[in-house]
């Protein structure tokens, strides 16, 4: 269980984490200040599990991978958003950052709510309002990136066609 | 049987493939750059295993080169040695990485190419897929030859008709971006096709691919003809035979029709690329600074439309006019024509080929309250400096007459004068 923290519509990647802070790629590091222009008090609030609730195309803008790892390193759950820009869809599985789409979930959870997330099956539980709903469930091989914590990890001990199997 | 996006997919997997399945592919090249090299030779470190075939890399310095401070002269350092350690036979620092590619035949009908840079969906003008990724993905396909992709839906774009003189491709794209906004075709292969494209020649097709990143497209696609087997041949060392792949009984997400004939020039305004205009509406509009570059629209064909306009005249004395050829082919070609002489006597800069102005860390950077019209894709606040700066896209003779002006100007009237 999580409590929810709520992001608007087209959060580009400047507003994740500013482009100044981006001399590091430490996760911890750059979790400091994620979200520090848009919701200062996430950072040092924010506790494991907690999950990222934001508007339609999530992530646009510069291709950066700072981005999705800085919101990985707040240690964040995942993320529901109705849709996600492109390239921080990719980058966000391939650091194993899990992420769902789920526009109902969006419209209906306010900040601060409690939720349970299954990220397997998609489920997403409302505890504070009671409310359920349903996201496309992730694919096997993200599930995959996800439990090795990232593709990087994965591949120190997998084969890339383990993904698939 | 399908779009061209499952149609080239399908031939890589060996079987027919359908819109939502997820594939792992071999991919033919794996791009990357000065700006995102570094990460992905993090990536390569970090999984501790060898290249898998250092024929599929390709390396470019073009981002900021030669390095304008310390900062990028380790960056080049460092990926220096990496093709040196490694020994790449594929390293270069001659032009925009995307303009390269296509140059040196890397890219071909059917070919799956993936780089480290949000423009590598360029690389469909030639039929072929391209796409832009994360530097991880690029140092895990180092690795392994291979990138997982999701088949994407397909939005066919149809364009009719005959542009009026003074309209470019740049302008039908502009006009394509406002109207289906800077997420309209997000995840989307965007599939571009008609009797317009059907009778443009390369360099004006580019512009379509490129600009599809523009709508959150994954790739943008131009199935292959003779245009492009004419390229091909005549332009690069790509050795053939190549396939004319062609969508079969396609099922289209949407397909939206445009006739072109109806467009007069575009301008995307500050600060979204889908905030296009007439460039009626903007006319006279002050400018401080006219950027002629880019992957985009700094062919060898874009710097004859400028020389052509600004031949015998002199550009505004306050608005700093810079050109940079997109290669040095380009530029070689433009020089031995004695294109960079009447750009020269104009009172044009010209500067070495590269991204140059592009991402403001190359020359060119706007001061605060400074408006500049450029030939770029993106217009987003602070892409050329200051972020109290503007920046305005149009096509190369939109960017030569504002440059004889110092405000927006309708090339029109000077392309009439010069046809008379």
């Amino acid at each position: 269980m999580g409590k929810a923290w709520t992001f608007g519509e087209n959060m580009n990647t400047d507003e994740i984490i500013p482009g100044r802070y981006n001399i590091t790629i430490d996760p911890l590091e750059l979790a400091k200040n994620v979200f520090c222009e848009v919701k200062p008090e996430y950072a040092t609030n924010v506790k494991p599990g907690d999950i990222i609730v934001g508007g339609q195309n999530f992530g646009c803008g510069s291709s950066r991978e700072h981005a999705p790892i800085a919101i990985k390193g707040s240690q964040a759950k995942c993320i529901i958003a109705p849709s996600f820009a492109r390239i921080f869809f990719r980058n966000a599985i391939n650091i194993g950052l899990p992420i769902l789409e789920c526009p109902e979930a969006v419209a209906d959870i306010t900040e601060g709510d409690d939720i349970d997330v299954d990220l397997a099956t998609g489920e997403i539980f409302n505890r504070t309002n009671g409310h359920q709903y349903q996201a496309r469930a992730l694919p096997d091989f993200v599930l995959k990136i996800a439990e090795a914590g990232g593709i990087v990890n994965f591949l120190k001990t997998h084969d890339i066609q383990e993904l698939m199997s | 049987m399908g779009t061209l996006i499952e149609e080239i997919f399908g031939r890589r997997a060996g079987r027919p493939v359908q819109a939502g399945e997820i594939l792992l592919l071999d991919v033919d090249y794996i791009m990357s750059h000065d700006n995102t090299t570094p990460l992905a030779i993090k990536a390569f470190r970090d999984i501790g295993k060898p290249i898998h075939d250092k024929n599929r890399i390709v390396l470019h310095l073009d981002h900021a080169y030669p390095a304008p401070n310390v900062l990028a002269a380790e960056n080049h350092k460092k990926i220096i040695e990496f093709v040196k350690e490694q020994g790449l036979p594929h390293f270069f620092h001659q032009g925009v990485c995307h303009q390269v590619m296509l140059e040196e035949g890397f890219i071909t009908p059917g070919a799956i190419v993936i780089g480290a840079d949000s423009h590598s969906n360029t690389y469909g003008a030639m039929g072929a897929f391209g796409a832009g990724l994360g530097s991880t993905e690029i140092g895990v396909a180092w690795v392994t030859g291979k990138c997982w992709f999701k088949v994407p839906e397909t939005i066919r774009i149809e364009l009719k008709g005959k542009a009026q003189p003074g309209v470019y491709a740049k302008d039908v794209m502009i006009y394509i971006a406002g109207m289906m906004g800077m997420d309209g075709g997000t995840y989307r292969s965007v599939e571009f096709g008609g009797e317009y494209i059907d009778n443009l020649p390369m360099h004006e097709r580019i512009i379509f691919p490129n600009m599809s990143t523009e709508i959150g497209a994954k790739c943008g696609l131009i199935a292959a003809d003779d245009v492009t087997i004419d390229y091909l041949e005549n332009q690069t060392p790509a050795k053939g035979p190549f396939e004319k792949i062609q969508p079969v009984n396609p099922r289209y997400e949407r397909v939206i029709e445009i006739d072109v004939a109806m467009l007069v020039p575009q301008v995307a305004c500050h600060p979204d690329v889908d905030n296009a205009k007439p460039l009626t509406e903007v006319e006279g509009l002050e400018v401080h600074e006219v950027y002629i570059g880019t992957c985009t629209n700094a062919r060898y064909e874009d710097l004859e439309i400028v020389a052509n306009m600004l031949k015998g005249k002199k550009v505004n004395e306050f608005t700093r006019v810079i050109v940079t050829p997109a290669s040095n082919r380009i530029y070689q070609k433009a020089m031995k024509n004695g294109l960079i002489e009447i750009l020269l006597d104009a009172g044009c800069t010209v500067t070495g080929s590269g991204c140059g102005a592009c991402i403001g860390r190359h020359g060119g950077i706007l001061a605060a309250g400074e408006r500049a019209l450029t030939t770029m894709n993106r217009n987003f606040i602070g892409r050329m400096g200051s972020p109290l700066s503007e920046v305005y896209l149009a096509s190369p003779a939109t960017a030569a007459a504002t440059a004889l002006t110092g405000r927006i100007t309708d090339p029109r009237e000077y392309l009439m004068m010069n046809a008379e």
